[in-house]
């Protein structure tokens, strides 16, 4: 019973596929997040008006994490102003933590996009295993270069990488 | 393989039928697929260490691997993970041994419904009453196989309804979970209250278990119902979220089997603004244990989540004593704040400094004499009882010094009950003082050291202990580290142990491979407030994860 069922919504998924607008080609998985401000974001519309952009995994807890994304705001404002990047900050706090997120960034200062992944829907969308994770995305959404762990320095590959997306 | 023919095949194939239906009918040049994944093995070799207590293990090596893959095609999404335990690594319930396919699952989205057949991972609120999840540290997967609906029928509103079995190592628990969740942003779909400063979130959920009486001697409810209501509000700098459960008597293992019904209360206050952060806490529970099977016990088989409110702390001393919820009743309250102290400024020195503080208390609720024996106490809404079973208090302080040093300054005050958290009878309440200094050193641009020192200093359990760290990295392949945690303060001066550990990783895109040679004290690995049991081992680990 429970076959006939998926077959019967896999064709009827078929269907619908077919009566869609296609989306634009992107290696963003879509997914629901919820952003500080209590609004419901879905990743499809992650984008930084054809600039590159970075999505990086992260929790208030994971102290690479952390250190990853300081490095990165330091020099965070240089970056914009020289290439137009975008850092989209994905926390994966649960909800022990999650009401930690917005007075964290607060208190630290960062100038990031930031959204909730409470029960780590996107992250397993985007399979990825574990924090800190980060991604490099061109213009259009397609993943140019991704690593995981953090050591200091690795910010500064990451910036020359953009830097060669921009032409700069 | 039986398992893997009866699962997966069919569904592998539906999938490759209707992916070459829609290549032939649909031709839409920008048409979406995708296909990813990811990857990850650990395994560990074991040496017999008597003197440690770690386990003898006649197998000499153990491994855990997984491996996910993903396929999308428009708003198409299916998907698979295989895994192998063989055998299940130390710590691990045997019931994870074998390999199989433990997880499956095809969806399909339009703009406003998306219905998902085979497992799923589910969350409701805070999860007072609903979250399946899946932590591999921890060994926990408690996914849902069955049918899900969501429906956000216009912007800010959105209703899910599911019915399926939960799952436990390779196999489904014998009650049947159902549950509903409505979700509404009143600000997105109310007119004239989308530019309003204050924004209002309503919620409300449903979960109802089923699962066949029995137990000869007793009469059992079959169907336990449990909902939650919630509210979220945000104005300017500040939020608050409240969200309240309410369980129908469920009696079960985990309760002694009592007929007392179940409650929770979650509250988070927050304020925000650049520099400043600031949050509160409070969180009563009372008897809110809630399993598919009510005999199940450790993490197998639970419906709901109960967050801890005590800090997560990740250094290795301070994760000697982590706090574990109890679901059977305690009352919390915490607090936190996060500041910088400004650039160039006569505190905050050239490059500004973080501090963050947080302090935390969870004590029993208080419990009085039942009027009938078979609810085993009773207890009024946020009454606190005299047990004191965890307290923390901490300040950090990160601070970077010079262009190449960065220091993060943390002292840690636990007060910690062994016996309670741990389900032990003749440990004292521990109170520990713990400090850690961590400092990196940049070298060059892409090579640094990082120091560690950390002292943990009681008076109970094992007494004191002492740990040093150096990690050097060369950005963005190398890491190469060394540790060593002494049991220094042990009275028994046989015990006083080093806890030692070599590690070299490399990482390449979104590969890393990482060995190590350790020997590794036991005691509770924690995440979220949810512990699992580490043993004691001494020999060579290699855990290799990607993406692809």
């Amino acid at each position: 019973m429970k076959k006939i069922i998926i077959v019967a919504l896999i064709m009827f998924s078929g269907f619908i596929a077919q009566c869609q607008i296609a989306t634009v080609n992107s290696d963003i998985v879509s997914t629901n997040l919820k952003s500080l401000d209590g609004k419901t974001i879905n990743s499809s519309t992650f984008n930084n008006d054809g600039k590159p952009f970075i999505i990086d995994f992260w929790a208030t807890w994971c102290k690479p994490c952390v250190a990853e994304l300081n490095a990165i705001a330091e020099n965070y404002s240089d970056w914009k102003t020289e290439t137009g990047v975008k850092v989209i900050a994905i926390s994966i706090d649960d909800s022990r933590t999650m009401a930690s997120v917005a007075p964290f960034v607060a208190g630290k200062n960062w100038d990031y996009e930031v959204y909730l992944d409470p029960n780590s829907d996107f992250r397993r969308a985007m399979n990825v295993n574990n924090v800190p994770h980060t991604f490099l995305f061109d213009g259009k959404g397609k993943i140019v270069s991704q690593h995981n762990t953090y050591a200091p320095g690795d910010e500064e590959q990451l910036y020359e990488e953009i830097k060669k997306l921009t032409g700069k | 393989m039986r398992l893997l023919l009866k699962n997966i095949l069919p569904l592998l194939l539906i999938v490759f039928v209707f992916n070459s239906f829609i290549k032939v009918s649909a031709q839409q040049p920008t048409s979406s697929s995708n296909f990813s994944g990811n990857f990850e093995i650990n395994a560990q070799t074991y040496t017999s260490d008597s003197a440690i207590e770690a386990p003898n293990v006649s197998e000499k090596i153990l491994s855990n691997g997984y491996l996910n893959l993903n396929y999308s095609y428009n708003n198409f999404a299916a998907g698979i993970r295989y895994e192998a335990y063989q055998n299940p690594l130390l710590g691990f319930d045997a019931g994870y041994k074998g390999s199989g396919i433990a997880y499956r699952f095809a969806s399909f989205t339009n703009d406003n419904l998306t219905i998902t057949a085979g497992n799923f991972y589910e969350q409701f609120g805070n999860g007072l009453i609903l979250r399946t999840y899946e932590q591999k540290a921890l060994g926990i997967d408690n996914a849902l196989d069955g049918l899900r609906v969501v429906y956000a029928p216009i912007k800010g509103v959105t209703i899910k309804g599911f019915i399926g079995e939960q799952k436990v190592y390779f196999v489904k628990g014998s009650g049947l979970v159902r549950g509903i969740d409505g979700d509404f942003q009143l600000n997105d779909f109310i007119p004239g209250w989308d530019l309003k400063k204050l924004k209002i979130a309503l919620g409300g959920s449903f979960v109802s278990k089923y699962e066949k009486d029995n137990i000869a001697s007793r009469i059992l409810p079959e169907n336990v119902g449990a909902t939650a209501g919630r509210i979220g509000l945000i104005y300017n700098k500040f939020s608050f979220d409240a969200e309240v459960a309410y369980k129908i008597n469920d009696p079960s293992f985990d309760n002694k089997y009592i007929y007392k019904p179940g409650e929770a209360i979650y509250l988070n206050g927050t304020y925000s603004k650049k520099g400043l952060g600031i949050k509160i806490t409070s969180k009563w529970i009372d008897n809110m244990s809630f399993r598919s099977e009510r005999g199940a016990s450790l993490n197998n088989l639970a419906i709901n989540y109960l967050p801890a409110i005590s800090k997560q702390y990740t250094y290795r001393l301070s994760t000697l004593y982590p706090y574990a919820t109890q679901a059977s009743g305690e009352a919390g309250f915490s607090g936190e704040v996060y500041y910088t102290l400004k650039p160039n400024s006569k505190l905050g020195g050239h490059y500004g400094t973080t501090i963050s503080i947080n302090a935390s208390s969870v004590r029993d609720i208080g419990r009085t004499p039942p009027s009938n024996d078979t609810l085993g106490y009773e207890s009024k809404i946020y009454s606190i009882g005299n047990d004191v079973f965890y307290q923390d208090f901490s300040l950090e302080v990160t601070k970077k010094i010079t262009k190449t040093w960065k220091l993060i300054a943390t002292y840690i005050y636990q007060v910690y009950d062994k016996n309670k958290i741990e389900g032990k009878t003749d440990f004292q309440q521990v109170t520990a003082h713990i400090g850690v200094i961590d400092l990196t050193k940049k070298i060059t641009t892409n090579k640094s050291l990082r120091f560690e020192i950390q002292h943990l200093q009681t008076e109970q359990d094992k007494k004191n202990w002492a740990m040093a760290l150096l990690e050097f990295t060369i950005a963005p392949h190398w890491s190469i580290s060394t540790f060593d945690e002494w049991n220094y303060g042990n009275e028994d001066s046989h015990k006083q142990f080093h806890f030692y550990n070599f590690g070299l990783s490399y990482s390449k895109n979104s590969t890393t491979l990482g060995c190590s040679y350790a020997r590794q004290r036991g005691g509770l690995l924690c995440v979220g407030g949810v512990c699992r049991q580490v043993y004691a081992s001494n020999g060579f680990n290699i855990n290799v994860t990607s993406r692809f």
